[in-house]
């Protein structure tokens, strides 16, 4: 207990979470401050690259096992299965209509690509290893969850006229600009090795947490517009779920880490994958998939309360947990 | 100088369809559009803005064409198949063009 206080302590202290904050703080107060939104898409993709690049050095120096093929698999089932549980949770928590609570639970399924980068920072200043796959296991993991979504739309027999997937939808999912930019990246970094990454790590290695710092700072934003904008239909019990979700993911998550035996840090990354909720990929593909439901129910509740919850105390309870199941 | 009649179409729609909308109407046979960004604005779902929008699943774009009036109904019926069940607006207008084998 006292290590997860004093690692929450030092994560809430830390200058990425501190810009979070401040840019939550900002949009609350209603300051005109933001990020130019070509300056945003500029540091997502640099944070994209980075990631994927030096998850590729690392597969390239410690080489691939059974392992990977097996979490990556594990990936997969985490993203189909966890929305599953997020609809019969909403369902019975809250008085959420069938539709609206399946496009709540894709989100719940997929992942947060920036709480990912988060984590692996925090790893890192903490000193803690990881697989470097596991970028590769967040890629799998964006669009099964979506797939489980228009299952339980198409299971209750929706009658609102939901065509449900179609081919240009899932090349839009599985071929989104995330996606291609994270597994390209990761396979250069692997490629590449070593000497890759030795010949640019001045630009992706150094400048790495000052740009997360940054552009966690337009995410404080836009999670504090959207809390404010939100406020009205975040009920007790919705709100209730944006946190418990998490809690389950993640539980879940350390379960299948556990079973593939990885280290603590990838455990911790699995925790992670499986506590975040998609903001980016899968809101996309509900507006096309299932226009009925409600995006302001779901943008408001992985971007304005399961995300906050996820990066100021998610993450160190994962990486407490993971470090006290391992013994490290 | 000599002007000719057209229709000039405005559809507003999220930016998620861009794409399929844009394929109806090459379906429907127009050759040409323009693709604008829209900053935000106010509706029935209340107001909006670009500012802060974190992915596209919230943006807005409008598409606009000019067209001959007679096909003008091709592509009306090619725009309603896409924005059907979504959020858009589709406005029809009178106009002018200086050079009618543009359109």
């Amino acid at each position: 207990m006292e290590q997860l206080l004093s690692l929450a302590a030092e994560n809430l202290i830390s200058p990425i979470i501190l810009c979070f904050v401040l840019g939550v703080a900002a949009a609350l107060a209603r300051s005109d401050l933001s990020i130019p939104e070509a300056v945003a898409k500029g540091l997502s993709i640099y944070l994209l690259f980075a990631i994927g690049f030096k998850g590729g050095v690392s597969v390239a120096a410690h080489g691939i096992d059974a392992t990977l093929g097996l979490a990556l698999l594990a990936g997969v089932v985490l993203s189909a299965v966890l929305p599953l549980i997020a609809f019969a949770l909403l369902r019975l928590m809250t008085q959420m209509n069938r539709l609206d609570a399946a496009a709540v639970a894709a989100h719940y399924g997929s992942i947060s690509i920036v709480t990912f980068v988060a984590a692996t920072s925090v790893l890192e200043s903490s000193g803690v290893g990881y697989e470097g796959f596991m970028v590769a296991v967040a890629a799998a993991m964006e669009a099964p969850a979506i797939l489980s979504a228009l299952w339980l739309v198409a299971k209750g027999g929706s009658a609102d006229g939901n065509k449900g997937m179609d081919s240009a939808l899932l090349r839009e999912i599985m071929l989104n600009g995330s996606i291609v930019l994270l597994v390209g990246s990761f396979v250069i970094g692997w490629a590449t090795g070593e000497d890759g990454l030795a010949e640019i790590s001045s630009f992706i290695v150094s400048p790495f947490k000052g740009v997360l710092c940054l552009f966690l700072l337009d995410m404080g934003l836009v999670a504090g517009r959207g809390l404010r904008e939100g406020s009205k239909i975040l009920r007790p019990a919705v709100l209730a779920f944006g946190v418990l979700m998490p809690l389950i993911g993640s539980a879940i998550g350390l379960g299948f880490a556990m079973a593939l035996g990885l280290s603590s840090g990838g455990i911790a990354l699995m925790m992670v994958l499986s506590a975040s909720a998609s903001y980016i990929a899968v809101p996309a593909a509900m507006r096309v998939a299932l226009p009925e439901a409600n995006p302001s129910l779901y943008l408001t509740l992985s971007l304005g309360v399961t995300f906050p919850f996820n990066l100021t105390l998610g993450i160190p309870l994962y990486v407490a947990v993971s470090q006290a199941v391992t013994g490290g | 100088m000599q002007t000719h009649r057209a229709k000039r179409v405005e559809i507003t729609i999220e930016a998620v369809m861009q794409s399929r909308l844009t394929d109806a109407l090459t379906k429907a046979g127009v050759t040409g559009y323009t693709v604008l960004p829209v900053l935000g604005g106010a509706g029935k779902s209340g107001a909006w803005s670009r500012s802060g929008q974190v992915s596209r699943a919230s943006g807005m774009v409008q598409v606009v064409c000019i067209i001959k009036p007679e096909r003008l109904d091709d592509l009306l019926d090619g725009a309603f198949a896409v924005v059907e069940r979504h959020i858009g607006v589709v406005s029809v207008s009178d106009c002018d063009v200086l050079r009618a084998e543009r359109f």
